[in-house]
C-alpha cells in the first residue's frame, strides 16, 4: 500500500517563454521609474521573475533586472542594493510589486540633486514575456510518486508551479504547497508548511528543486508512529 | 541520416527534449515556410540546416525556399545588408530595380501558401507584397539595425511595417516599429562538426597539422580577420600576459583571399607578431569547422576582443566547450558572458591581460568557470532552445 496517497493526482505542467521587446528604453533613473509605472504588468513580471529561467546558478548581482541595470550601467550602488532586496514573492500581485519598486526609486530620487543616468553600457530595454504552458501528461498519485517526478522534470515545471501560480494566477502559496496541504491532495499540512518555509529568493530553480527534495525525502524517511 | 530531436536527449538540459515533444503537439501540421536569399552557409544557413529538419521531426510541415535572383539582386541585397547596419552605401536605381524584379519574380512563381512565413534578413523583405491573406508573416533579422543608413532604412521600412511581427537577436539591435518585435537569440548545434565532441587524439592530430604545440597554455581568438575584431589589441594583451606567463596566442578564423580588407589585416597582424614563434596566425578556408572545434577545445582561455560585434556566437561555441571567455563589452558578448561566473568582460587591452593572468594563475577557478559556461550554453544557446522559441512563436502567431 502506498503510505502517502492523494485524493486527486498532481498534474505536472511545464512552460516556455517567448520574449517581446516593448520598444521602450530608459537612459536615466527618472525614465526607468516612468517606464516601470507605465509598462504592462507582464513586463514587470518578466524583469523580476524571468531570471529564474535565464540563470542556472546564483546571479552575479541582484535577482531582478532593474537592480542589476542600476548597479552595472548607472553605477548607483545605493539604489541597486535597495532594489535588489525587494523580494517579489512577498507581494500578492504584480501591481503591489510595481508600486514598491516605484516608491523605492522615487524616494531615492527625492534625496538627490540630479538624476543619475547611464554611465556605462546600454539603456534599459523593457521586455515582456509570453508564457505558454506545456502539459507534460505526467501525474503523481502519491507523495512518493510526486517526489520521483519532481526530481527529473524540466525546471520550467518549477517555474510554472511556483512563480506563475503565485504571481500571475493568484494561487499565493504555489501549486506544490497547495496540493500537499489540501484535503483533496495529500492532506499533509505539516509537510506543506515545511515546503512553504523554503525561500525562493536567492535560489535558482535547481536550488529550489534540491531544497524541496530534501524536505520531501526527510518526510518520507521519518519513522511512522503506530 | 535525418536529424531527430531524440539525438539531443542526453545533450540538452534534463527534461527539455520531453518538454519540446509535448510543446510540439500544439503545432502539429502547421505549415511553415522559410525564405532566404540563398542556401549558402553563414549564421542563417547553419541554423536553418538544423532547425528545419528538427521542426519536420516534430510534425510540422516545413519548407525552406530561396529567392530567384540575378547577380544584380544579390549585389543589391549585399548593399542593403551593409546599409541597414549603418555603412554609408550607395545603391543605384538600376540595382534597386533589379531587387524589385527579383522580388516580383519570386513572389509570382514561388508557392507562398503557409500558415506562417518567415523571411530572413533584408534580401527577402519585399515578398510581403505577395503575401496570401490567410498567412502570418514574420521578418527574422539577424543584423544590428539600430543605426541604419537612413536612405536604406527608408527603402526597407515600408516593407517591414506590413509584417505581423519581427524577430531580432538582441533588444539593442532593433528599431522603433509599429509591429510586435520578439527577441530570439541565435544558437549553436552541439552535434555539428564545429561543436561535436572530439576525441583527444583527434584534437592532437589537428593541432599538430596546424603546427601548434600543446606544452603551453593556449589563448585563442576565433574571428574573421577584420579591423572590428581588434586582433592587434589581442596581440598587445598577449604581450602583457607573456611577461608573467609563458603561453601561446592563436588567432584563427576563415579568411578569403578575395577580400582585400582581410588580406590587409593579415599583413598588419603578421607585422605586429614579428618573429614571436608563440603567436600563431591561422587563416582557414570556410569549411574548417572541425579545425575550429579542435582549437577551441585545446584552448585554455578564449578571447573575443571585438570592437563591434553582432551576437558573437563564437563565444557560445567556446562556452559549450567548457572554456572561460574574456570578451569585450559589445553586442551579444556581454549577454553571453556572466561576469565573474563564466568569464569576464573587459574594456581595454590591460583589462583583457589582467583577467587572463588571473585565470592562468588560478586554473581551478578557470575550470569551474568553464563548467558553468558549458551549463549556461546548454540552457540558453543550443539549438534546442532555439527550437523552443520558434515553436512558441508559431503558437503565439496562431493565437493572434
Amino acid at each position: 500500500m502506498n503510505p502517502h496517497p492523494s485524493l486527486t493526482p498532481f498534474q505536472f505542467v511545464g512552460c516556455v517563454e517567448l520574449r517581446e521587446m516593448l520598444g521602450r528604453k530608459a537612459a536615466d533613473l527618472q525614465q526607468l521609474m516612468e517606464g516601470i509605472e507605465e509598462v504592462p504588468a507582464d513586463s514587470i513580471y518578466y524583469h523580476t521573475h524571468s531570471y529564474f529561467l535565464r540563470y542556472e546558478y546564483g546571479p552575479t548581482l541582484f535577482p531582478n533586472d532593474f537592480a542589476t541595470w542600476v548597479a552595472v550601467s548607472v553605477r548607483d550602488r545605493v539604489l541597486s542594493e535597495r532594489l535588489g532586496l525587494i523580494d517579489p514573492f512577498e507581494f500578492r500581485d504584480v501591481e503591489a510589486l510595481r508600486a514598491q519598486i516605484v516608491s523605492t526609486i522615487d524616494d531615492h530620487l527625492q534625496s538627490l540633486w540630479n538624476v543619475p543616468r547611464v554611465m556605462h553600457g546600454d539603456p534599459f530595454e523593457f521586455v515582456s514575456s509570453h508564457i505558454i504552458e506545456v502539459d507534460l501528461e505526467l501525474s503523481a498519485k502519491s507523495l512518493e510518486e510526486f517526489r520521483d517526478h519532481l526530481a527529473t522534470v524540466d525546471r520550467s515545471v518549477l517555474f510554472n508551479h511556483i512563480c506563475e501560480a503565485k504571481i500571475r494566477k493568484g494561487r499565493h502559496s504555489g501549486d506544490f504547497i497547495l496540493w500537499i496541504g489540501s484535503e483533496s491532495g495529500l492532506n499533509l499540512p505539516d509537510l506543506a508548511a515545511q515546503v512553504a518555509a523554503i525561500q525562493p529568493m536567492g535560489l535558482t530553480l535547481e536550488g529550489i528543486r534540491a531544497r524541496t527534495l530534501e524536505v520531501l525525502d526527510r518526510y518520507i524517511a521519518r519513522p511512522i508512529l503506530a | 541520416m535525418p536529424i531527430s530531436l531524440h539525438a539531443y536527449r542526453d545533450i540538452a538540459a534534463p527534461g527539455r527534449v520531453e518538454l519540446l515533444y509535448r510543446l510540439s503537439r500544439q503545432t502539429t501540421g502547421k505549415r511553415i515556410l522559410h525564405i532566404t536569399a540563398d542556401r549558402a552557409g553563414g549564421e542563417i544557413g547553419e541554423i536553418l540546416h538544423t532547425l528545419v529538419p528538427l521542426l519536420i521531426d516534430l510534425g510540422l510541415d516545413v519548407r525552406w525556399e530561396t529567392m530567384k535572383g540575378s547577380p544584380s539582386f544579390h549585389e543589391a541585397g549585399r548593399i542593403l545588408r551593409n546599409g541597414v547596419q549603418g555603412e554609408d552605401v550607395r545603391i543605384s536605381d538600376a540595382l534597386l530595380d533589379g531587387y524589385r524584379e527579383a522580388v516580383q519574380q519570386t513572389g509570382r512563381t514561388l508557392d507562398l501558401t503557409a500558415d506562417i512565413v518567415v523571411t530572413h534578413d533584408p534580401h527577402t523583405l519585399g515578398l510581403i507584397d505577395y503575401a496570401p491573406t490567410d498567412s502570418r508573416w514574420i521578418w527574422r533579422c539577424y543584423l544590428d539595425v539600430s543605426r541604419p543608413q537612413r536612405k536604406t532604412w527608408n527603402f526597407l521600412r515600408p516593407y517591414i511595417v506590413k509584417y505581423d511581427g519581427a524577430v531580432f537577436s538582441l533588444p539593442q539591435f532593433a528599431q522603433p516599429l509599429p509591429v510586435p518585435q520578439f527577441l530570439i537569440y541565435p544558437s549553436i548545434d552541439p552535434l555539428s562538426e564545429k561543436n561535436r565532441e572530439l576525441e583527444p587524439e583527434e584534437i592532437d592530430r589537428i593541432l599538430e597539422k596546424l603546427h601548434i604545440g600543446r606544452e603551453k597554455p593556449i589563448l585563442l581568438q576565433v574571428s574573421r580577420f577584420t579591423r572590428s575584431k581588434d586582433l592587434r589589441g589581442v596581440i598587445e594583451a598577449y604581450r602583457l600576459i607573456k611577461t608573467q606567463y609563458d603561453c601561446r596566442l592563436v588567432l584563427a578564423g576563415s579568411a578569403s583571399p578575395d577580400e582585400p580588407d582581410e588580406q590587409a589585416v593579415l599583413t598588419d597582424i603578421r607585422e605586429a607578431a614579428g618573429k614571436d614563434e608563440d603567436i600563431h596566425i591561422v587563416p582557414l578556408p570556410p569549411e574548417s569547422s572541425v579545425e575550429i572545434n579542435a582549437l577551441q577545445r585545446a584552448a585554455t582561455i578564449v578571447v573575443q576582443k571585438s570592437k563591434r560585434e553582432g551576437f558573437g556566437l563564437s563565444v557560445a561555441e567556446a562556452m559549450w566547450k567548457g572554456k572561460p571567455v574574456i570578451g569585450s563589452e559589445t553586442g551579444g558578448i556581454t549577454l553571453q558572458i556572466m561576469y565573474g561566473q563564466t568569464g569576464y568582460t573587459a574594456n581595454t587591452v590591460e583589462g583583457t591581460a589582467f583577467y587572463a593572468r588571473y585565470l592562468l594563475n588560478n586554473p581551478a577557478i578557470a575550470q569551474e568557470m568553464g563548467r558553468r559556461a558549458r551549463e549556461r550554453a546548454r540552457q540558453n544557446f543550443l539549438i534546442t532552445r532555439h527550437l523552443e522559441d520558434y515553436l512558441s512563436l508559431i503558437i503565439l502567431m496562431g493565437r493572434a
